[in-house]
């Protein structure tokens, strides 16, 4: 049985990803928590994220979760979510600037509001857009290419290593949409929020070994 | 390929049951948010949203156990309104599993909750619903379904809210809701030009071809209908299809 840990930042909507986990994964064991046994008892780890960078990082530092996050982050399988893909990177101009995990060579970037774009760049970049795989990983199994998932978010993601970029998508411009590394995976857009194919995405992440 | 404008069905649910007559040919229960959602969600819904029309406070925690229910089944974006007051009131739709709440009359009352919630839960998840109505050559805010006026312009309404953090702007015409004559385009455009976060146009559609217009003619970033989905005249997918012919970019 796989036990999966969502980790409770206390924000965002941790329970649609719980839940979503739970319809795929019938048989899994599914918590939402920041407890730290849990955390080291589970064999898959979900790092959501909604809001504020900053705030997540305090909310991570609250709980004095960072160092173990960090060593789940080298050992198990980990999906990481909008906000808690954002946190991978060096640093996102958000909060006045921020720094992050520093795992993918990286910058989190504002979308950018220019007047002299017809028609105006809205923002957050709301809504169901193409995710363009870069790369035959395992979670994209059963998952048509250009494929529509669900995104809504302000700050997007500019990799300067491009063989840990997993899918691309546009909007006002080319953007990081998905990153992996040996056993991290990790999506700007809302699987548990984008239909059959979000589900299906967990579905693989949940028979996912770590491996790409 | 890029960005799809979002078809979002709405649907009026009073104490716990859906009403304004949800009529689709093989449901059983039309009456249950549950049943209607998924449906909705079969044929392609970007998003679905809730109006609580609740009169009672007390019968308020049955939107919490619909939004629970309805989240544990249907994978796509929720977002309620309806009687939302308090910074509470948003954290416990929010942990029954609503995406977005909606906001109107208490944002008039008190501006301050708008800011707080978005600097608590974030933008993408406070929708502010404005429904405006026209005076002159310019549109006012109106509360309690376009019967209270309440002398502010709806375009610098439109501004503060998303300068306090809104995410969204869900917009109504008072003008046209319940017409069928199709949205307000010049409303739609005044605002949707007004600010730099995403705009739904609410109120008026009786065609395909309106939601269509909503998009062209009124730079809506979404479209909110409910009876031409409701009893049966068109699917989701139908208005997708009609939308994808006239060049917008739909999630098909």
């Amino acid at each position: 049985m796989h036990r999966i840990v969502v980790v409770d930042l206390g924000t965002g909507n941790l329970h649609s990803v719980a839940k979503a986990f739970e319809k795929v994964a019938p048989s899994a064991h599914v918590e939402v928590t920041s407890d730290l046994l849990r955390l080291e008892k589970a064999d898959r780890v979900v790092l959501p994220g909604q809001g504020a960078i900053g705030s997540w990082f305090k909310a991570l530092d609250e709980r004095q979760l960072r160092n173990p996050v960090l060593s789940v982050l080298s050992s198990k399988p980990v999906l990481g979510i909008c906000v808690g893909m954002q946190a991978l990177f060096n640093r996102s101009e958000e909060d006045g600037g921020c720094e992050g995990f520093g795992l993918f060579d990286g910058e989190v970037r504002r979308f950018c509001r220019s007047v002299d774009r017809k028609p105006q760049l809205k923002v957050p970049h709301m809504g169901w857009n193409n995710v363009r795989q870069s790369s035959n990983h395992p979670i994209w199994r059963g998952i048509s290419q250009d494929a529509r998932f669900y995104f809504v978010h302000s700050y997007y993601a500019l990799a300067t290593q491009s063989s840990s970029v997993a899918a691309t998508s546009d909007y006002g411009g080319k953007f990081v949409s998905a990153i992996a590394r040996a056993n991290i995976f990790a999506v700007q857009f809302h699987p548990e929020k984008s239909h059959e194919q979000g589900l299906k995405l967990l579905e693989n992440f949940v028979c996912w070994d770590g491996d790409s | 390929m890029g960005l799809a404008t979002r078809i979002i069905p709405c649907l009026d649910v009073d104490e716990g049951r859906v009403v304004k007559g949800v009529k689709f040919v093989d449901i059983r229960d039309a009456g249950d948010p549950v049943a209607v959602a998924k449906r909705y969600d079969q044929q392609m819904a970007d998003e679905i949203t809730f109006l609580d029309i609740t009169a009672s406070s007390s019968a308020r925690d049955t939107m919490i156990d619909v939004v629970r229910e309805v989240a544990a089944e249907v994978f796509i974006p929720l977002t309620v309104g309806g009687g939302i007051r308090e910074i509470d009131d948003i954290h416990r739709l929010l942990l029954a599993g609503a995406d977005k709440v909606s906001i109107n009359t208490a944002a008039i009352d008190r501006p301050d909750l708008v800011s707080e919630a978005s600097q608590y839960f974030g933008a993408q998840c406070i929708v502010v619903a404005i429904d405006a109505k026209r005076c002159g050559n310019h549109w006012e805010v109106f509360t309690h379904g376009g019967r209270k006026t309440t002398g502010i312009d709806a375009r610098e309404w439109s501004v503060e809210m998303a300068r306090r953090g809104a995410g969204e702007i869900l917009l109504t015409s008072m003008d046209r809701d319940g017409t069928k004559d199709g949205f307000d385009l010049e409303l739609t455009r005044t605002i949707s030009d007004a600010v730099s976060i995403p705009v739904i146009a609410s109120g008026g559609v009786g065609t395909l071809e309106h939601l269509a217009q909503g998009v062209l003619t009124g730079g809506a970033d979404a479209v909110l209908a409910a009876s031409i989905f409701h009893f049966g005249e068109y699917t989701i997918r139908e208005a997708k299809t009609h939308m994808s012919q006239r060049g917008i970019e739909v999630n098909l």
